[in-house]
């Protein structure tokens, strides 16, 4: 392989390149199909991860972004792990996730709702917090699932596997300073590109 | 030998069996840890879906805060290991990103040097750093006549290297066989339970999980062994509601790698969080061990 592949700047897969660790290896895919055949959740996907991978290169940023691929993943890594070209997989995908959520290109999925009530409670606790997850974030998103939830939930909290009330860190202070600096950081060099 | 330990959110309220159980075996077996002063939560896979600077420092803080004189820090759960792990892995791989993170963390009065720290799982701490002999010399009650289906999971085998096989892995079969159980060689030990799926898209959650339990099933094990909180809930608590999608009939009890060492190890069931499982484990146990569990629980 020679050198470095220069990809024009502000590009879909430059963007999705540099936001990866690890990402340039994105380039040397060889369309083996060894990560779709690989995936536990490809039945479910509109495009596997093969695809997806192709469809970055080809710059179709929309599609990509509005994947319902992207949302089925349950990074289990088996794609990352077996891949030929050691293409990070699984961590591209994480990042068109995150270029999902931030151009709101998802489509009718529960799965970014799930993900910012989690993390609410992380930066508001510095923990994350089952019952709150279990009935904020239904109560939302899927009232009628709450219901049949109804026995599995009274079967865990009467063996005490449900607490009521949140843990919260005794530094949550610190825990916040270091999110909101982070946050900057991000910010500053999303708009610097 | 002694560790910093991270229990995970988890492991505080859902999983408590899982906390209790690696407590009583790690204390038999000379084991000392040190729970980590005021560790947050490592954010799952929920934080890298939405900012990765933000999940790494999330997560880099846990490390930062491990007490200078440790070097080990130890994860029961499968997400916090991998995640506690990777950025240590990040951080020194990729130095710009590290240093954005000790940004970060300056922040909160905090550094991480990458590499300072080496995360480690329960499993891999017992199987590799004590070995055979001295989990053989504990066994009181032979667990001969139970057959287990050691599962594994995803996050600690992938992707970065546990000194076992990402795709076959067998530490937790030597393991168990080292309790003079059987166990049973099934194809799925490695696949995906569904995670967080169960949340999203039962559908898609529930195949997964009834793929785990009915190859298990198949190959007649009496339960199933696993390592990860996510794992046990997902099929454990949702084995009633995957049954009934699926109109099956699975009764498989799912069990904590450490609750069955604590168990051939002679320490009493409800010490070790037995109980606390939907699907009971103790009429099979008591079927299968006959007068080894008379006296107890």
């Amino acid at each position: 392989m020679s050198g470095k592949t220069t990809l024009k700047k502000g590009t879909f897969i430059e963007r999705v390149i540099a936001s990866t660790p690890g990402g340039e290896r994105l380039v040397h895919c060889i369309q083996c199909g060894t990560c779709g055949g690989s995936c536990p959740s490809g039945a479910d996907m509109d495009h596997t991860p093969r695809a997806i991978i192709n469809m970055i290169r080809a710059g179709e940023r929309e599609q990509v972004l509005s994947s319902n691929m992207l949302w089925a993943c349950v990074s289990c890594y088996f794609c990352t792990s077996r891949c030929p070209q050691e293409i990070p997989i699984t961590d591209i995908i994480y990042t068109c996730k995150r270029f999902s959520i931030a151009e709101k290109a998802y489509k009718e999925t529960d799965a970014v709702a799930l993900a910012q009530t989690f993390t609410g409670y992380v930066d508001k606790y510095g923990r994350s917090f089952e019952f709150g997850l279990a009935t904020g974030y239904h109560l939302l998103n899927r009232p009628l699932k709450m219901m049949a939830m109804g026995p599995m939930g009274m079967a865990m909290f009467s063996r005490g596997r449900m607490a009521l009330t949140p843990s919260k860190i005794k530094n949550i202070g610190q825990l916040q300073a270091i999110i909101k600096k982070a946050r900057q950081i991000g910010a500053q060099q999303h708009a610097g590109r | 030998m002694k560790y910093s330990y991270y229990p995970g959110c988890s492991l505080e309220c859902n999983a408590a069996a899982y906390d209790v159980s690696v407590k009583a075996v790690a204390d038999l077996l000379g084991i000392k840890l040190v729970e980590l002063e005021d560790w947050n939560c490592c954010g799952a896979t929920e934080y890298f879906s939405q900012d990765e600077l933000t999940a790494c420092s999330v997560i880099a803080r846990n490390l930062a805060l491990v007490e200078p004189e440790l070097n080990q820090l130890v994860a029961p759960c499968a997400a916090c290991y991998l995640n506690l792990k990777k950025v240590d892995h990040l951080m020194g791989k990729f130095p710009q990103l590290g240093s954005q993170v000790n940004e970060a963390l300056a922040a909160g009065g905090l550094s991480y040097r990458p590499g300072r720290v080496t995360v480690r799982h329960m499993l891999d701490v017992i199987v590799d750093d004590l070995g055979e002999t001295a989990v053989r010399d504990k066994v009181s009650r032979p667990l001969a006549g139970l057959r287990f289906a050691p599962y594994y999971g995803c996050q600690v085998v992938r992707p970065l290297d546990n000194g076992d096989s990402p795709e076959y892995p067998t530490k937790m079969d030597r393991l168990l066989s080292w309790l003079g159980a059987e166990v049973v060689d099934y194809p799925v030990k490695a696949h995906c339970c569904g995670g967080h799926m169960t949340q999203i898209s039962e559908p898609q959650a529930f195949e997964l999980i009834r793929r785990l339990l009915q190859s298990a099933a198949e190959y007649e094990a009496d339960m199933i062994v696993c390592m990860c909180p996510m794992c046990q809930l997902n099929l454990d608590g949702y084995q009633a509601r995957v049954n009934k999608h699926f109109n099956t009939n699975f009764r498989l009890p799912i069990m904590y790698f450490t609750q069955i060492l604590g168990l051939a190890f002679g320490i009493e069931p409800k010490k070790l969080g037995f109980g606390k499982e939907l699907v009971a484990a103790m009429p099979v146990v008591k079927a299968k061990l006959n007068g080894a569990m008379a006296s107890s629980g």
